[in-house]
């Protein structure tokens, strides 16, 4: 009996006209997609995206050169030199380079800095046309800095509470 | 002489009204499936070439016209460029005995059927000949189980229509449609469910597409037997599939949905009147169920395909053959009421 029934079920279609149902439903469903480069899917303000090198508001570099971030870098993408400063002795980078090709994103280098010097950003759109522009120099980190200070401040602000 | 010439204008100009709005039609339908399968998987489909994305399929045949069509070693070069002709010659043909609305049909032959019978069957010699000719064994394969699915699922379509022809009482398609006349309830599908059912059915697996698209599975044999093709010999494949799914939308209204008639009673002005675009919205409502099984079901296994074509449409169609004789013995459907 059950096979019969069973039968007559398949043939009446029933399970292939509910899948149909349920695309049906799907079709009018709202979508999904971000069109992403004219809409932004919201950013955490923990995102880990470009590097930047941070100063005090009175525009003293705040990177002392203890190398802690050079030290933690799991993927070796810092290299870093220091000598003391012809003005005033103290001790600063010479060098500060930082491999983006080399390097994950894993947030290390800030979250040892003793200083918040070195910071990841959220800027990910980014890109390299030539050949060696993958490797940020201490010139450019300081530029980024600058230029975004008020977000890297702002994010770190929102952070605070849980760091 | 002027006639000669005047006759090959006018055949022309005949030729180039069908030809040109299905070529439109697949370009449109294209468009429309992506769209549709977009929105069942909760995406947008293309948005961006031209309003809503529009031109969307025009800017896929310029980029298919630009490519280059590379040629496999130790092909059949002479067979390999005819195999995209051969599969989409007779998908354009056959619209040749379309009946668009009363009288307005290119040829209006007594054996119409029997023609469109014979073109949609051509069709798949593209196909094989296309999976021999690229010296591939993933083309050959597809081309093999094409030419299987075809074969089989041909006898369950042609028992569909003998259906509608005992009925009907015609080769004609126009005399298909006008027997059909008096109202939703006269149109064939309702004494020839099952048939309606199993000739669609039919027509989905003879236009190789999901889900019985075994012959180009993409899983399983890449792209089956246009896997070698690229550029505008491929763009041939695309169109002749699409233009045969049309079709088969076409005839399925035509022979099981009243053609151009209207499903209203006639008093009722305008939308009462049979027309064209009855035919249209028919052919449109079926078109969109091809695009609905293909986001829907998942691909047949190959020897599901076969049980499927053999086992139950085949014996299902004998039965209704001897229904539809009854029920037209027994005056229970009298057509053209």
């Amino acid at each position: 009996m059950s096979r019969v029934t069973r039968y007559i079920k398949s043939l009446l279609l029933l399970e292939l006209l509910q899948g149909m149902g349920l695309t049906l439903v799907y079709l009018f469903r709202p979508k999904y997609t971000m069109r992403y480069p004219m809409e932004h899917i919201p950013k955490s303000n923990r995102f880990r995206g470009l590097h930047a090198l941070r100063r005090y508001p009175n525009g003293e570099e705040r990177c002392i050169a203890c190398k802690l971030c050079e030290a933690v870098c799991p993927a070796l993408a810092i290299t870093i030199d220091s000598a003391p400063r012809a003005s005033d002795g103290q001790r600063r980078t010479t060098r500060y380079d930082i491999d983006l090709f080399k390097c994950i994103f894993c947030g290390f280098c800030e979250e040892s800095c003793p200083v918040d010097s070195i910071v990841e950003t959220d800027i990910h759109e980014y890109h390299f046309e030539q050949r060696g522009e993958n490797i940020l120099t201490k010139p450019q980190l300081l530029a980024i800095g600058d230029r975004f200070e008020k977000e890297i401040a702002a994010a770190r602000t929102q952070d605070a509470a849980y760091r | 002489m002027t006639a000669d010439f005047l006759l090959l204008l006018w055949t022309l100009a005949k030729v180039l009204a069908v030809t040109i709005p299905v070529v439109l039609a697949v370009a449109m339908f294209v468009y429309w499936e992506r769209k549709v399968i977009g929105w069942m998987h909760v995406r947008m489909g293309p948005n961006q070439i031209g309003p809503l994305g529009l031109l969307q399929a025009f800017a896929d045949v310029v980029k298919l016209l630009l490519k280059e069509i590379v040629v496999p070693t130790n092909a059949s070069r002479f067979l390999f460029f005819m195999a995209p002709l051969m599969a989409l010659v007779p998908a354009l043909a056959a619209w040749a005995v379309v009946p668009f609305s009363t009288g307005l049909v290119l040829s209006n032959i007594n054996a119409g059927v029997l023609y469109l019978l014979a073109m949609t069957s051509m069709g798949v010699y593209g196909i094989i000949l296309a999976g021999w000719a690229s010296n591939s064994r993933y083309a050959l394969l597809g081309a093999m189980r094409s030419a299987a699915q075809v074969v089989s699922y041909e006898l369950a379509m042609g028992l569909a229509l003998v259906c509608v022809l005992v009925l009907a009482g015609s080769l004609n398609l126009s005399r298909i449609v006008e027997a059909q006349g008096g109202g939703l309830l006269h149109w064939f599908w309702l004494p020839l469910l099952p048939m309606a059912v199993i000739y669609f059915t039919a027509g989905v697996a003879e236009t190789n597409r999901a889900p019985f698209d075994v012959a180009e599975g993409e899983s399983e044999i890449v792209a089956g037997f246009h896997v070698e093709y690229s550029g505008s010999a491929f763009a041939l494949f695309f169109l002749a599939e699409y233009a045969n799914m049309i079709l088969v939308s076409f005839l399925a209204s035509i022979f099981f949905f009243g053609g151009w008639l209207s499903p209203f009673p006639a008093h009722w002005g305008v939308i009462g009147q049979g027309s064209f675009f009855w035919l249209l919205a028919k052919a449109f409502v079926l078109a969109f169920l091809f695009l609905w099984f293909r986001a829907t079901f998942p691909r047949y296994r190959y020897d599901q395909i076969m049980r499927l074509g053999w086992k139950i449409f085949i014996p299902i169609g004998l039965v209704w053959v001897l229904v539809a004789g009854l029920l037209k013995y027994l005056h229970i459907i009298t057509p053209g009421a």
